[in-house]
């Protein structure tokens, strides 16, 4: 196996280029298990670690450019305003050890319908800013997943940021592990308030082959706020509502049964958080919410 | 005796002598400090993973990927022929005519012949210059496997055409056995138990799971073989019995034992699953067979499949109560699956039908336990042995007669808790204290954790800390759903080695005078495994000789038997050698002084005299002399054997017996909050109470309980090893996967520790290590039904058994 180190982000693309199979590392979060598993034998491990830019983010006018190695830490401790469902997923990613070195790139990179930034930035609307020596494409997150483990990269690009839109309003993020900390998804779910432009945006993990939104219930959702002229009024979501949203995010799942849980209980716990999380996020926006204690 | 001959040069990483006490206190009863502790939380101790050699080899164990097969042929051509290999090690190569070992019964092969019989099971080994190369190595070895259909329950171990999974056993068991694929067989038969179940105003019945554990302890199996001048190895080794191991390695190694050295390395933690060889022997054949040190660590992966877990079990319990709420008769009936080979099965066989009663007076009693050979992973030792997974039972059977009675649950058991005097199943007197009711009130005489801890009001409004929910940082809810249980349970553990085992302990000790002052020295076996033994050896030394600096030498085979660091045992009996050596040195010194010093006083003739602060003094606290003048130059050095009261075995027919050396007793009351629409569980306090009759170290004694508290808990809410019932093939072995505990998990564990001495112990001290793990399962279980409503017959408990998915 050999270590390939660029200095540059220049150096990194040209590595690329000449060693398409290379498998990039920044925290090791993924790679170092597969490696240490003997899962996986690449040929070649391409270091990001030298180059600093990947560890920055910049705050825009309308997203967040978030650096491929950004830490987990940094979003926790950095970006809660900006990308409050994000830092609520980061919470739950791991150990405090593994939140300083691992970032949203390798969650990217791995794909892996576990990861647990997915739903984050699936509700909150993002692109992954990929680039090659060819040049720069934005890859909307929604065509970004494409298999199990499987993203819609060119063997010859690299991620070298995600631009996620910054939180017009309340946003939420729930995973469940059979443990209360340091555990792998069961299954997770994400939204996102977007007063803006009064549309709901959601994001499922670990129920489908891939992080997948909830796009039916999301449109059912979408449609009766609007016809109950919710945003208005900042009312108290009907209960019938809710139901049928948690319903219906249930009903987009395809989950399977695993050593981490069964199928059948995945689609009933989709349901409950997406009918909790709509819940806390409605009554942050109308105003009468608890904050909520983010401890790390 | 063969000469001990001169090893180059220890390997790094080797333990050295610990040097402690430089206070003149520290003796039993005090909390001194572990002298390994400051090291271990600074990561500076070096665990036998650490060790190294110069020129050692790395060695790699090439394991079955199937759980039952034939294997037809192993090609080793191309793993030969790697660069940097140094061996490669079959069946064929086994040196010795010797090619099993075991606990009790050699079933096990140093590597499989012909067949394997178990997923992990190790075929191959390969020696290399780097663990990489050995890892490469060992992928290119070829067999040829045919499997056969896997034999994973009673059902199918006991049909009528099963494969058995030891073919010609001619062990201690066979001859009553009912199928040669069930390895022990044991039942208890007391008073009439139909007989008396007329007299029962209610009956209850029930089928109990008990999942697969696994001790998960945070140090891989690990060690390092040094081949010596004489032909003999030097081991290295973290273990929990070295003379155990010993007697196990030496015969397939072809060597006398005195050949084999083993010393004592970093343990990091052990929880029985260390009883079992892992890759001792392994080191060994590649370091005498290259020439050079071997050394071989498991990784988390290997691990898992390295070592015994904690027998699964299948238990079927039946008791009486009458109107009043006296228990009039129990029946059960309890299956462990003991895997593969037998390693402790027989004694958990033991354990389990001795004990399935509980803590409880009950003289009509019908009792069977078996430990089956099937396909899946083998079991053997596991903190609380056996009578954990009858405690988890007869608990749930409590509530549910407490219940029917129409009293209270926790009244209900005071009512028949055992007491001193109790005769048990085994028709074994109880004759030391055993302070159930009591322990059972202290539990439930505390104040109940404040409700709703999750919110916390501050200047803009509530908050809330989803730390203190179910679920955690992972957010699953700020209160919805979330309802609180409380329960309680009870256990009972015996201490030591049962059923007639010559359970001894051997210490020495040794005293002299050492730059101008007295100092003690203790040497034994004892595998200091986390449970404190090196600082409670140097109290006893100290309470037992008057001196202050003591030296604990490391563990090696240079001194005999400490017995296994396991069965709640060290500190009773190696602790109790270790007092018995120290006061036999005292009697040499007092000898001594009386030769010199005699004439002077009239007390020395006369008086009970103790050895205080460095100093001769008499039991009214008369100064005789200073140590150091009484010792000169003349140095004390005894190695004495000491045994506990003798057991016998449990008669095979009525299991009827004075069988086990000591009881333990603890009683937790768990209080849960359940989200009991996603099926999570936060345990927010599970508190103890417990009888250790002494508390010799008692920040240690704090430790151990709520160790064994947390331990328990894990496997009522988490914790499981999971087998794929149609391959018998291990599907989590990662902590990835295979969840402990965190932090977060971990509640609040207030302890109640009674001091009820037994006369028949040092000290008056009890075994305290396994029992608070056997109560704190079913407690958490009764907490989460009661929160529920659900009736959850199987732990760990997993969501979907709460949601009914």
């Amino acid at each position: 196996m050999d270590f390939l180190r660029p200095a540059s982000w220049e150096e990194a693309l040209a590595a690329k280029a000449e060693h398409p199979t290379a498998v990039p590392i920044a925290g090791g979060t993924d790679v170092m298990v597969e490696i240490n598993f003997d899962h996986r034998r690449p040929e070649y491990l391409l270091d990001l670690n030298r180059i600093g830019e990947l560890t920055e983010w910049q705050v825009e006018q309308d997203h967040v450019r978030l650096g491929a190695s950004v830490p987990y830490s940094a979003i926790m401790e950095h970006l809660r305003a900006e990308l409050p469902g994000l830092a609520l997923a980061s919470h739950t990613v791991a150990s405090p050890q593994i939140r300083n070195r691992g970032g949203v790139g390798g969650n990217l990179g791995t794909a892996s319908p576990a990861g647990d930034a997915h739903p984050a930035l699936l509700a909150a609307g993002a692109e992954v800013e990929a680039e090659s020596v060819r040049g720069t494409r934005m890859i909307p997150i929604d065509d970004f997943y494409t298999g199990v483990k499987r993203n819609a990269l060119a063997p010859d690009e690299l991620i070298r940021a995600v631009r996620i839109t910054k939180a017009d309003g309340p946003q939420q993020y729930s995973k469940v592990g059979t443990r209360n900390a340091m555990v792998i998804a069961v299954c997770a779910f994400g939204l996102a308030l977007h007063p803006e432009t009064r549309t709901v945006r959601t994001g499922i993990g670990s129920a489908a082959p891939t992080p997948v939104r909830a796009k039916a219930a999301e449109d059912f959702l979408n449609a009766a706020l609007d016809e109950g002229g919710f945003w208005e009024s900042g009312r108290i979501i009907t209960p019938s509502v809710a139901k049928q949203f948690a319903e219906l995010a249930s009903g987009a799942c395809n989950p399977i049964d695993d050593v981490r849980g069964t199928a059948k209980y995945r689609r009933h716990a989709v349901g409950i958080m997406a009918r909790r999380t709509l819940g806390w996020t409605w009554e942050q926006y109308r105003g009468a919410g608890r904050t909520l204690e983010g401890a790390a | 005796m063969a000469h001990t001959p001169r090893v180059a040069s220890a390997p790094a990483g080797t333990p050295t002598n610990i040097s402690q006490g430089t206070k003149t206190r520290g003796g039993i009863g005090e909390s001194t400090l572990r002298p390994d502790g400051t090291l271990k939380v600074t990561g500076e101790f070096a665990y036998s993973s650490d060790m190294w050699h110069e020129d050692m080899l790395w060695g790699h164990t090439l394991r079955s990927t199937v759980a039952h097969a034939e294997i037809r042929s192993i090609d080793i051509g191309e793993a030969v022929a790697m660069p940097g290999v140094y061996a490669v090690l079959t069946y064929d190569d086994l040196p010795a005519a010797m090619k099993n070992y075991g606990l009790e019964i050699k079933d096990t092969p140093v590597l499989a012949h012909g067949k394997v019989r178990h997923h992990g099971e190790p075929v191959a080994l390969v020696a290399a210059d780097h663990p990489e190369t050995a890892r490469r190595a060992a992928a290119k070895i070829r067999i040829d496997y045919v499997e056969l259909p896997v034999i994973t329950d009673e059902a199918s171990a006991t049909a009528p055409d099963a494969i058995l999974v030891h073919e010609g056993r001619d062990d201690s068991h066979m001859g009553h056995v009912p199928h040669p694929n069930i390895v022990h067989r044991q039942p208890i038969i007391r008073g009439d138990a139909d007989e008396a179940a007329k007299r029962a105003d209610f009956v209850v019945r029930g089928e109990y799971t008990f999942g697969m554990q696994d001790q998960a302890f945070l140090g891989p199996e690990s060690g390092l073989a040094v081949p010596s001048e004489d032909g003999g190895v030097e081991l290295y080794v973290a273990t929990q019995w070295l003379h155990s191991d010993l007697e196990q390695i030496a015969p397939v190694l072809g060597l006398p034992e005195e050949k084999v050295r083993m010393t004592l390395s970093g343990v990091g933690g052990a929880f029985g699953g260390r009883e079992d060889i892992s890759m001792q022997i392994h080191a060994c054949l590649l370091a005498l067979r290259t020439g050079k040190p071997v050394k071989i660590v498991y990784n988390r992966f290997e691990s898992f499949f390295g070592h015994v877990h904690r027998h699964p079990a299948k238990l079927h319990y039946e008791h009486g109560a009458t109107k009043d709420g006296k228990l009039t008769h129990m029946k059960c009936r309890i299956v462990l699956d003991g895997g593969a080979y037998a390693s402790a099965s027989p004694a958990v066989v033991g354990n389990a039908s001795s004990l399935s009663v509980g803590p409880y007076a009950i003289e009509d009693v019908d009792i069977e336990a078996i430990a089956l050979y099937t396909n899946n992973p083998p079991c053997g030792a596991m903190r609380g042995f056996g009578a954990v997974q009858a405690c988890f039972a007869y608990e749930a059977q409590m509530d549910k007669l407490a219940d029917k009675v129409g009293m209270d649950r926790v009244e209900f058991r005071q009512l028949n808790a055992m007491e001193q005097g109790t005769l048990l199943p085994t028709g074994q007197p109880c004759d030391s204290p055993a302070p159930v009711a009591e322990l059972l009130r202290l539990v439930k005489a505390r104040p109940m954790p404040p409700e709703r801890q999750w919110l916390a009001a501050d200047a803009e409004g509530s908050t809330v800390d989803v730390r203190a929910l179910p679920g955690g940082l992972s957010n699953t809810t700020h209160g919805e759903g979330v309802v609180r249980g409380v329960g309680y349970a009870v256990g009972l553990k015996n201490v030591g080695f049962s059923e007639g085992f010559d359970d001894y302990s051997t210490a020495r000790v040794r005293m002299e005078v050492i730059n101008g002052e007295a100092v003690a020295t203790v040497h034994t076996a004892m595998a200091e495994v986390g449970q404190g033994g090196v600082t409670v050896h140097a109290q006893i030394a100290r309470t037992e000789l008057g001196v202050s600096q003591v030296t604990i030498q490391p563990a090696d085979t240079r001194v005999g038997s400490a017995g296994s660091s396991s069965a709640s045992r060290q500190t009773y009996v190696t602790g109790g050698a270790v007092k018995n050596s120290c006061e036999a040195v005292r009697e040499k010194v007092l000898e001594l002084g009386r030769r010199k010093f005699g004439s002077y006083h009239p007390a020395w003739a006369t008086a009970e005299l103790l050895l205080e602060g460095g100093k001769v003094v008499t039991d009214g606290g008369e100064v005789l002399a200073d140590l150091v003048d009484v010792l000169e130059d003349e140095a004390f050095d005894i190695e004495l054997e000491w045994r506990h009261r003798p057991t016998e075995p449990f008669d095979l027919r009525t299991g009827q017996g004075n069988g086990h050396v000591q009881y333990s007793f603890a009683a937790h009351r768990a209080v849960v909050e359940v989200d009991t629409e996603l099926g999570l569980v936060k345990v927010i306090e599970l508190a103890c109470a417990q009888d250790v009759g002494k508390a010799l170290n008692p920040l240690s004694v704090l430790g151990q309980i709520q160790g064994g508290t947390t331990q328990g808990l894990g496997i009522a809410v988490m914790e499981e090893i999971l087998v794929d019932p149609k391959t018998a093939k291990v599907r989590n072995p990662s902590f990835t996967d295979y969840l402990i505990p965190t932090i977060l998990d971990t509640p609040t564990i207030p302890v109640d520790v009674l001091e009820l001495a037994d006369p028949h112990a040092p000290y008056g001290l009890r075994g305290i290590g396994e029992a608070p793990t056997l109560s704190s399962t079913p407690a958490v279980l009764a907490a989460i039904r009661n929160a529920t409503g659900l009736e959850l017959n199987r732990t760990p408990v997993r969501p979907e058994h709460l949601t009914g998915t």
